[in-house]
């Protein structure tokens, strides 16, 4: 066996199987933590729109549609790119691995940008970031800055697991770059997949929840 | 025999495989990590017994004794903060579990011991962040950090101590997933779920707990920071939100976590009453799904902490009725216990003496609770010292008596030393009684009307919590007494074999202390577990 | 967890779903249909979900075990949200007594 195949088994397991298995299983749990951290959130908004549906319309209705659509599909288009990334990694298909992992922090990047430079930026001029300048005129305005309150928290929360998860991909695409994967060994890639699908599966939720409720006004 | 006695003397084990402090505080070896925990572990319930000891002393008098108002209600605040996150919630996962569970499922280590290591770390940052939280002067606002006084009017270290909270929860869940992964996926050839000591269900259900419960807490303590720091209205009903919002989201982790404490507990009752009654556990496959059973249950029931916040009556009584599920497990295993001691051939050595004192202690706990439980009686119990008595009979005279009982029965194979067992069952003994003389007469005051984190009483209480103070004194004389023989016997104490008790199990396989990667070869399981009496064909 | 190579047409496949979702789902937002609104977004929201979960997550090639971690998850983000709804939404249910005014009491202060 090449060096660097021995190398890829830890020594607490028995067989790489195992070990793909392990870690697998443990990404997943991972994940349902996860779950549960953003569950709280998402459990708190739940009960705040039910007791302030007119604040909470207006609030989303202040929100840009188009940015938060264009972000979603930004991100669906990272996860079709990191999809393809661990398949590359799966058939040792270096450049092609290293391509596709530069191609969803490029898109992971943007994500990122279009919020701080776009929206953020945006609702920080007018006046609508809680603690900080909140001022709202219309009726409901203690309704409509918990939205705030919730919607920068949760986007927060959300971009801040994207910055990690581009750091994360960074490093592998050093990796790459350094030809450390192949088929005998691309579980960092596949996990990191892994983590970055749930991140846009959380967007996924939070873009109705935030941009779309109010949008038919 | 003699030769594998000699060996653990003399051969090579996890403890003096490498030296230096280098070597401790960078292992990923999970026993030496389980000894880091052992350590930080011990540390934080001194600080907190010294909260304790504080608060008997002060309540002696109707008036108080010792402190200023202001100071009391930080000192339960601290006492309680340290002995629920940093003492009890770790204590027997990150100490026994870290050091048995790969031994148990016969495995050479935990499925990401590096993960393991960083769970240790994060475990001493939180702790920092709370020890500087109460040098810093305190907080005031109880264990559970209700809303609006953690988040608006509250004026001692509340972000200092909520972070050192929250930091500490990441340490839990990693621990939890390592489990759960290496009990699933690193269990020796021939060991099939049903053969796993039930220590190993217990971790199991307790890491489910820790898993899916902790991020919920800490979302919740993030929210009050941010309320705190920017002034937002989530929990504050002036800005339109709601208190009770955060007591959902507190107690949706903290009624869990009550079994976090105590499952594993339960585990290890269910290895110390097999061994020490030469019999095999009456109905294993009960005691299995009820520790299931009871970390799913334990999700359904966190309202009945809240029955007079203002949250709903109908809620109430779904919550209500919920809770008296819950304690229907429990009592199967209790049943259990008891089932396996009749027609056992009995012995009384410290560890039986703890599990047994924890059947005793923890049914009265768990009875208690059903009063509480029930919303009608809870309206007139709540916030007294019933509550506190409650959960002190299955905190300590359940959890930590187990705790105990673990250390005394795996300390042979951790340390390869003996401890004087008379010492043990004296101190033992000590601790049942300085116990009950602590907490039973404020099962009385709460009965009687004594609120709880009063800093002041009525002077018709007195005689009680008198009573309850000097209880207090005898039993943390029962546990300066362990701390002592212990450290003693790591010296002097006479060497211990592979297995003392003659005790079943995988890790009564090795050499005591084990060596570093647990097993020459590893294991091959062909019996069931507790096959005490039972003809064995020889494993592995 | 499988060794299972998918081919680069399914993932298109999908992800040509997913942007197709994305653009019903904003659409359909736009039109008022009251309460019916959230409920089409949730579920158009489940099923983008679904497709990331099953095809870009392995999931419908992995094992039950896998199958059981996810569900439980859900099942668990369930569990908090239903019963901590089930307060809030039956708060209102015990209407005050008629006429009941609070009794005028004298403070010692």
């Amino acid at each position: 066996m090449a060096d660097g195949h021995a190398a890829a088994l830890a020594e607490q397991f028995e067989d790489l199987e195992q070990q793909h298995e392990a870690s697998s299983l443990g990404m997943w749990v991972f994940l349902a933590t996860e779950i549960m951290f953003f569950g709280g959130l998402f459990a708190g908004y739940t009960v705040y729109r039910g007791l302030y549906l007119a604040g909470f319309d207006a609030g989303s209705h202040l929100l840009n549609v188009k940015l938060g659509a264009f972000n979603t599909a930004v991100l669906l288009c990272s996860s079709l790119t990191m999809a393809l990334a661990v398949r590359a990694a799966m058939l040792g298909k270096r450049r092609e691995l290293i391509t596709f992992l530069v191609l969803t922090i490029l898109l992971g990047l943007t994500f990122v940008g279009v919020k701080l430079a776009f929206e953020w930026h945006r609702d920080f001029e007018e006046h609508l970031v809680p603690g900080i300048n909140f001022a709202y005129d219309g009726s409901n305005s203690r309704a409509v800055e918990l939205f705030f309150v919730f919607y920068f928290f949760m986007t927060g929360v959300h971009a801040l697991h994207m910055v990690i998860g581009v750091a994360i991909l960074a490093v592998l695409t050093w990796q790459a770059f350094r030809g450390r994967f192949g088929p005998e060994r691309y579980n960092p890639v596949e996990m990191a997949g892994l983590y970055w699908h749930f991140v846009d599966v959380i967007w996924i939720f939070l873009f109705p929840l935030l941009y779309l409720i109010g949008a038919h006004h | 025999m003699s030769t594998t006695a000699v060996e653990a003397t003399t051969g090579v084990n996890y403890l003096n495989a490498k030296y230096g402090i280098r070597s401790w505080l960078l292992t990923t070896d999970h026993k030496r990590i389980a000894l880091l925990y052992l350590a930080s572990i011990t540390f934080f319930f001194l600080i907190g017994g010294a909260g304790a000891v504080l608060i008997r002393l002060h309540l002696i008098e109707p008036q108080g004794a010792l402190l200023e108002p202001a100071t009391y209600n930080k000192m339960f605040s601290m006492h309680g903060i340290i002995m629920v996150f940093f003492f009890l919630i770790p204590s027997i996962p990150a100490v026994m579990g870290n050091f048995l569970v790969p031994m148990m499922v016969g495995a050479r280590d935990l499925a990401f011991p590096r993960v393991n290591l960083l769970s240790w770390y994060i475990y001493v940052a939180g702790g920092l962040f709370t020890l500087y939280a109460i040098l810093a002067g305190g907080v005031d606002t109880g264990w559970t950090f209700y809303t609006p006084l953690s988040t608006t009017y509250a004026n001692g270290q509340v972000m200092a101590a909520a972070l050192g909270i929250f930091i500490t929860g990441f340490s839990s869940i990693l621990t939890g997933l390592n489990f759960v992964v290496t009990i699933h996926k690193m269990r020796a050839p021939g060991l099939t779920w049903f053969r796993l000591p039930l220590f190993i269900w217990a971790m199991y259900a307790t890491s489910i707990i820790q898993i899916l419960g902790t991020p919920v807490v800490a979302i919740a303590i993030v929210l009050v920071g941010l309320e705190r720091l920017l002034h937002v209205g989530v929990f504050d009903p002036a800005l339109g939100g709601d208190p009770i919002l955060f007591q959902h989201l507190f107690w949706f982790y903290s009624h869990p976590a009550v079994y976090i404490m105590i499952l594993p507990s339960m585990g290890v009752v269910s290895e110390l009453v097999t061994c020490f009654s030469r019999k095999r556990i009456f109905g294993y496959s009960f005691v299995a799904f009820s520790s299931v059973a009871i970390a799913v249950i334990s999700f359904l029931v966190w309202g009945h902490h809240m029955f007079v916040s203002g949250q709903s009556v109908y809620a109430g009584l779904v919550f209500s009725a919920l809770s008296f599920a819950v304690a229907i497990p429990s009592a199967i295993k209790v049943f259990n216990w008891t089932a396996t001691l009749y027609k056992g051939s009995v012995s009384y050595q410290a560890p039986m003496l703890y599990a047994m004192g924890f059947i005793g202690l923890f049914t009265m706990g768990g009875l208690t609770g059903l009063f509480l439980a029930s919303l009608a009686t809870d309206i007139h119990l709540h916030d007294t010292y019933f509550v506190i008595a409650h959960f002190h009979y299955i905190m300590v005279g359940g959890a930590l008596m187990g705790y105990l009982g673990g250390l005394h029965f795996w300390w042979p194979k951790m340390t390869g030393r003996l401890y004087p067992d008379g010492w043990a069952r004296f101190s033992a003994l000590v601790i049942f009684i300085g116990f009950n003389l602590t907490f039973f007469p404020q099962f009385m005051l709460g009965y009687l009307g004594m609120p709880r984190r009063y800093a002041v009483y009525p002077a018709e209480f007195q005689v009680l919590n008198v009573m309850s103070s000097a209880g207090a004194s005898i039993l943390g004389v029962g546990y300066l007494i362990p701390l002592v023989y212990f450290i003693w016997s790591m010296r002097y104490g006479p060497v211990a074999g592979p297995n003392p008790w003659n005790a079943k199990g995988l890790e009564w396989q090795t050499p005591s202390p084990p060596p570093t990667e647990n097993f020459e070869e590893l294991p091959i399981v062909e019996e069931e577990a507790y096959a005490y009496g039972v003809k064995e064909a020889h494993v592995g | 967890m499988s060794q299972h190579v998918v081919p680069k047409k399914t993932y298109l496949f999908v992800f040509a779903a997913l942007i197709s979702l994305t653009i019903l789902t904003t659409s359909v937002a736009m039109i008022d249909l009251g309460p019916v609104n959230i409920v089409v977004a949730l579920l158009i929201a489940m099923c983008k979900a679904s497709l990331v979960a099953l095809f870009f997550m392995h999931l419908r090639w992995s094992s039950r075990l896998m199958h059981i971690v996810a569900i439980a998850a859900l099942f668990w983000l369930a569990i908090l949200l239903t019963l901590t709804l089930s307060d809030y939404r039956t708060r209102q249910w015990t209407p005050a007594a008629e006429g009941w005014e609070a009794p005028s009491i004298q403070l010692n202060r």
